[in-house]
């Protein structure tokens, strides 16, 4: 009973940063129709950057938001100097160039920090809480991660739902045209989507990193879960983002803790969880009846 | 099929507007010089048009190992692992239009097998019969993932062939006591025949050494698997798989099977990919998780790219940079000042620079990008030589 509360506890914790992260594709995906392959490698690197500001000897919280800024910014640039051209063409297009970006940060990351593992800094304790004598797999830590993500997805409904920015995405989003004839500056959109998707990656970056180990290809599997969740959602809800990313967190984590040496099943579960929806409900879990050639 | 579904080749042939060509598939669209009906030296028939091509290419091959130093027959040998496995990619995507990231991981198949079937107590099974089963098994492991691929597109198709390249090595952690784990799985290579021995000797004297015997065995797989996709490419089936590349719809109007040529195409691919697995397994000599990264498939995808989507011309090109570009940036890093773990992940980095330029500026890549031109330069001449006789 203990384990099993431990293991969902942990499938929750790690569900909810698959869900952040494949909230950032989702937001790509739906402005642009381009799945962005490089969102691990552009969330290393902002973790990088927080890294080096921690190791100088400023505090978590410093180097949180400046990286979480950087993120922004390398987000902007990345979609206006490098996605632009490809925006619009063939999709085989777009997908290599997100891929060349992908290996080439990752290995800027290396050139420039080495490729050893670092160990990064968590704000919050390691040690679960304590109920009497038992300790479950909660930590302050995870909370943080709870509220962080928590936040986020508020902030993210709050500007698609009550701002005139978020209303002029939105319109960009469902019909560049006319969105254009009625005076929405869509490139902004379209550079604006790409940069808050990139904070949103850079913030599931730093929380997957937290207490943990980082080297430069640490979110290799995260792309992959990121992509999975966002599939099960669909890859056109922020919702099925959402939930997808705590179906698939809680499904690794009862892979991880029941099969004997699953740990090292864990990336081929995610295989298959994937290819069971792609070929049974390309459209997502929450499809609707229109049917989508995936 | 009102509007033509391949701008590169309409402008070239029709509007003769000077572009670079604008999909990534162009340099597949492009007939070859045969087809297009230019002046030729060749004949006329495609198999005995390749089967000369192939005699010359052997007897290059052969000047070129004899006349290089040990250190360059084996960066030739590994060339010929990349090309394969290059070759099979750019006949999936230039051909038929699916991408694939998991070839890294069907190439594991095929050095994984022979290593297992190398590493036997006993006498090992004869080597062509080992590449045989080498290829059999990744076709097969192609075909379950290709039933599955040929339902998607585009990114789909990537995000799961990336699932796959990052989540089949973790089977060789899995199965450690039969896979190796971490270490991987050392492999013996076999010892080169007398008859190998005999022929370099009357050839040219030098010493058949090991690395010599492993060269030839690569370089005899790559004659042997481009001049089956050569010929494949420019038949019945290559016809097909471009007509569902291009034109989903008025294919499958013509009565074609989507699925099935989609499935074809990422077997033959995966057969490829496994034969240039066991190649890498026997040159490498070790078959370990390490060697089959996501980095590997990127590697290959930027060969084809940098080549020229559908051509295998462009696949043995693009290989070539990926066997002797590391060497090159790696000493200039090092001139730089770079340590030598940090030099090296310069290759990737220029893989991934490679990609997106080319993309951006030449999506055609470099066969492509060149036969286009030519193409157009052909075609105003014509226009030109029209123009002249009838005013």
């Amino acid at each position: 009973m203990q384990q099993f509360v431990n293991v969902t506890l942990s499938g929750l914790i790690q569900g909810s940063i698959f869900a952040a992260f494949a909230l950032a594709l989702v937001l790509i995906w739906r402005s642009t129709r381009i799945v962005n392959f490089a969102q691990g490698s552009m969330a290393a690197a902002t973790s990088f950057i927080a890294l080096a500001l921690i190791h100088s000897g400023q505090s978590y919280w410093l180097a949180l938001v400046v990286a979480l800024a950087a993120g922004f910014v390398l987000g902007a640039v990345v979609e206006r100097v490098i996605v632009r051209p490809v925006e619009g063409g063939p999709e085989l297009n777009a997908v290599i160039v997100t891929l060349g970006l992908f290996v080439a940060i990752q290995a800027l990351i290396a050139i420039i920090a080495g490729s050893e593992f670092q160990s990064f800094p968590a704000p919050f304790g390691l040690r679960g809480f304590t109920f009497g004598s038992t300790t479950i797999a909660l930590t302050p830590n995870s909370v943080f991660v709870l509220i962080a993500v928590l936040i986020t997805m508020v902030l993210l409904v709050a500007l698609f739902r009550f701002t005139r920015v978020g209303l002029a995405m939105r319109a960009s989003a469902f019909g560049q045209e006319v969105a254009r004839l009625l005076g929405v500056r869509v490139g902004r959109m379209l550079t604006l989507g790409w940069a808050l998707a990139a904070v949103v990656g850079s913030l599931s970056g730093l929380l997957i990193a937290g207490g943990g180990l980082v080297y430069p290809a640490y979110m290799d599997s995260l792309i992959v879960f990121g992509f999975v969740a966002a599939i099960l959602g669909g890859l056109d809800s922020p919702i099925g983002a959402i939930v997808g990313g705590l179906l698939l967190g809680l499904a690794l984590s009862y892979v991880s803790g029941y099969v004997p040496r699953g740990s090292g099943l864990v990336n081929l579960a995610a295989l298959v969880i994937l290819m069971v929806v792609l070929l049974v409900r390309p459209g997502g879990l929450f499809a609707s009846s229109t049917a989508r050639r995936a | 099929m009102s509007e033509p579904q391949s701008p590169a080749n309409a402008r070239a042939g029709d509007e003769l507007i000077e572009e670079t060509p604008f999909t990534a598939t162009a340099a597949a669209n492009a007939p070859s010089a045969q087809a297009a009906g230019g002046r030729s030296f060749l004949p006329k028939s495609t198999l005995l048009r390749h089967l000369l091509i192939l005699v010359l290419s052997a007897v290059g091959a052969v000047i070129l190992l004899e006349v290089t130093d040990p250190f360059t027959n084996s960066q030739l040998a590994s060339l010929t692992y990349y090309a394969i496995a290059a070759g099979g990619l750019t006949v999936l995507t230039g051909m038929n239009g699916q991408i694939s990231l998991g070839h890294g991981a069907l190439m594991a198949v095929g050095a994984y097998t022979t290593a297992l079937f190398l590493g036997v107590d006993g006498e090992p099974l004869p080597l062509p019969v080992i590449f045989l089963v080498a290829v059999a098994i990744s076709t097969i492991v192609g075909a379950l993932v290709g039933v599955a691929a040929a339902r998607l597109h585009g990114p789909y198709l990537a995000g799961a062939t990336l699932a796959l390249a990052v989540g089949l090595p973790g089977l060789a952690l899995y199965f450690r006591d039969t896979l190796g784990g971490e270490q991987g799985l050392r492999v013996r290579a076999p010892e080169p025949p007398a008859s190998f021995t005999n022929f370099i000797d009357l050839v040219s004297g030098n010493p058949a050494s090991g690395t010599k015997w492993l060269a030839y065995v690569g370089v005899i797989c790559l004659l042997i698997t481009f001049f089956l996709l050569a010929n494949l490419v420019r038949s019945r089936i290559g016809r097909t798989w471009r007509a569902v590349r291009d034109q989903e719809v008025a294919a499958e109007l013509a009565g074609i099977d989507l699925g099935a040529w989609r499935v074809l195409a990422f077997v033959v691919s995966a057969a490829c990919a496994g034969l240039a697995g066991a190649v890498l397994a026997l040159v490498v000599r070790l078959a370990a998780p390490s060697g089959f990264t996501l980095v590997l498939s990127l590697a290959l995808l930027t060969a084809i790219v940098i080549g020229g989507l559908g051509s295998l011309l462009g696949a043995l090109l693009g290989s070539a940079l990926l066997v002797f570009l590391p060497p090159f940036v790696t000493n200039l890093g090092g001139d730089f000042g770079l340590d030598q773990t940090k030099a090296a992940q310069l290759a990737p980095f220029v893989y991934g620079v490679v990609l997106i330029v080319a993309m951006i500026f030449a999506p055609a890549g470099i066969v492509g990008t060149i036969r286009l031109r030519w193409m157009t330069a052909r075609a105003k001449r014509a226009v030109a030589g029209r123009a002249a006789h009838g005013g």
